[in-house]
């Protein structure tokens, strides 16, 4: 009980305090997981809606591996990209290793399948609601997926939301392509595993409150944003 | 597209590589008992470039350095470096520092080896009591000098894998923290200890034979196995490591009244 009480003290203090370095780490986890989430909607949302409303032989298994790829584990996406942007791997001309660069590619290639396959879900449902409206009107694929990617926003912020979740409390794949470097590519999750593993648990604890808290304002602000528009709407 | 998004990328962070900051591929002793917080500053200052610092075991250090993801190379396993360099991976290797290893264990000391300075003798001791013993098992340099130590004992312990002989497969402070979790011995690097911030009622049990030294070496990676190596600035920072005033920064580095790494290049 002792090191939850003093890791609550911890974490409060840090951030009153605003540490110059918790700072540095909470921008750069922001900054990595927020571009990932929006380059893997940029990827998601469009491959979840044409799976929602096209139908092709071998949908169905590719339905299946899609929700698969949901599970995929972080410490094996980062392997694969580490394997990749290595100097010794394809993509190592880049010189991407070790970078904030290298640290989005890898939280984008884990979440994108999961916008995708949760987007086509909702996409899915909304579709079966308004698929003979959508005929009567004669609108092409790409005006039908407008249509429903607006029609479903709401649902879908809550579909980034996840993907944002997923990125930003994974340590698997950023520490093997990030590689923990202080003041460069060290994000929240990299630093508790670091106080980890230094026995500071207290601190260690204390990183996953502020990490926790930053998650719940992320959320907040989306509820608000999402509040507010919905109040707009209908005024 | 992905062509396109990936050289996007490239050209953002083209800025930051156009300095010739280092990498170095570094064991996690050195990191996480805060050498390099103590040696970095000084040093930056001085050359005008980065020392970025990627800590992992020895065993994937090296294999990042020969995979061509760093410039110099830190570790603790003087055999595998001597290899890496035979191997072509390192121009030259040379002696920077030392310290020990020791064996940390639970006061209640089930296998009754508190106060030996003979680690066969105590292993010995470990391995016929069935006392827990919590490994690395990950290669890295203090993992191979466990099982040297086990080999100079004439012991398998991966005959009691899983019962008394426990592979954490992690870094030491993971494994420190598994071995105070259940009661296990372990061996670990002094650095390390002394640093280490959940000791519980551990304390050193083995300390001071011969066979626990423990040197740290550095290498240059070498340009014509890998054409990325910033060759000017990763040889100036091994330079400084081993010139008067680097040594004594290493020497200069203390917790808490004691000294956790000892300078000896060029002896």
């Amino acid at each position: 009980m002792q090191q939850e009480t003093s890791a609550i003290w911890l974490a409060l203090e840090m951030v009153l305090t605003g540490e110059h370095d918790l700072i540095e780490i909470v921008g750069l986890s922001l900054q990595v997981s927020l571009t990932a989430t929006t380059l893997a909607c940029a990827i998601g949302l469009p491959v979840g809606a044409l799976l929602a409303i096209l139908r092709f032989p071998g949908r169905g298994p590719l339905l299946v591996l899609v929700n698969a790829l949901m599970g995929l584990p972080p410490v094996v996406v980062g392997l694969l990209v580490y394997l990749a942007l290595s100097r010794s791997g394809p993509l190592g001309f880049l010189g991407l290793l070790y970078t904030p660069s290298a640290m989005i590619i890898a939280q984008t290639i884990l979440i994108a399948p999961i916008v995708a396959a949760l987007s086509r879900q909702v996409l899915e449902d909304l579709h079966g609601e308004y698929a003979d409206q959508f005929r009567s009107f004669g609108l092409g694929p790409i005006q039908t997926i407008s249509a429903l990617l607006w029609d479903g926003r709401y649902a879908l912020l809550t579909v980034a939301l996840a993907g944002f979740g997923r990125a930003v409390a994974e340590v698997g794949a950023v520490i093997i392509v990030g590689g923990n470097i202080d003041h460069l590519t060290r994000v929240m999750t990299t630093a508790i595993a670091l106080e980890t593993s230094k026995g500071n648990l207290a601190l260690a604890l204390a990183l996953g409150i502020v990490l926790l808290s930053l998650a719940l304002i992320v959320n907040a602000l989306v509820y608000g944003l999402r509040l507010t528009a919905t109040r707009a709407a209908y005024a | 597209m992905t062509k396109t998004f990936v050289s996007i990328l490239a050209l953002t962070f083209a800025a930051s590589a156009a300095h010739a900051d280092i990498i170095v591929q570094s064991t996690t002793s050195t990191a996480n008992s805060g050498l390099y917080d103590h040696l970095l500053p000084t040093f930056e200052e001085k050359a005008g470039f980065k020392v970025n610092v990627v800590a992992v075991g020895t065993g994937q250090a090296i294999k990042n350095a020969e995979n061509c993801d760093g410039d110099v190379l830190l570790v603790h396993a003087k055999p595998s470096e001597e290899q890496f360099v035979a191997d072509g991976f390192g121009e030259m290797r040379s002696d920077l520092m030392y310290n020990d290893f020791v064996i940390v264990g639970p006061s209640a000391d089930p296998a009754g080896i508190a106060g030996s300075d003979n680690a066969q003798a105590a292993l010995q001791t470990i391995a016929e009591a069935g006392a827990l013993f919590a490994s690395r098992g990950d290669e890295s340099g203090t993992h191979k000098k466990e099982r040297a130590l086990w080999s100079d004992a004439n012991i398998d312990p991966l005959a009691g894998s899983g019962s008394w002989y426990r592979e954490t497969g992690s870094g030491m402070g993971a494994t420190l923290n598994a071995a105070v979790g259940m009661g296990a011995y372990a061996l670990t690097d002094r650095a390390t200890w002394l640093s280490f911030g959940n000791k519980g009622d551990y304390n050193v049990v083995v300390e001071g034979d011969e066979d626990l030294f423990n040197q740290y070496g550095v290498i240059l990676v070498s340009p014509e196995a890998c054409p990325s190596v910033n060759v000017e600035e990763g040889q100036a920072f091994i330079d400084w490591l081993l010139s008067e005033e680097g040594q004594a920064a290493i020497a200069g580095y203390q917790l808490g009244g004691k000294q956790l790494f000892f300078p000896n290049a060029g002896s």
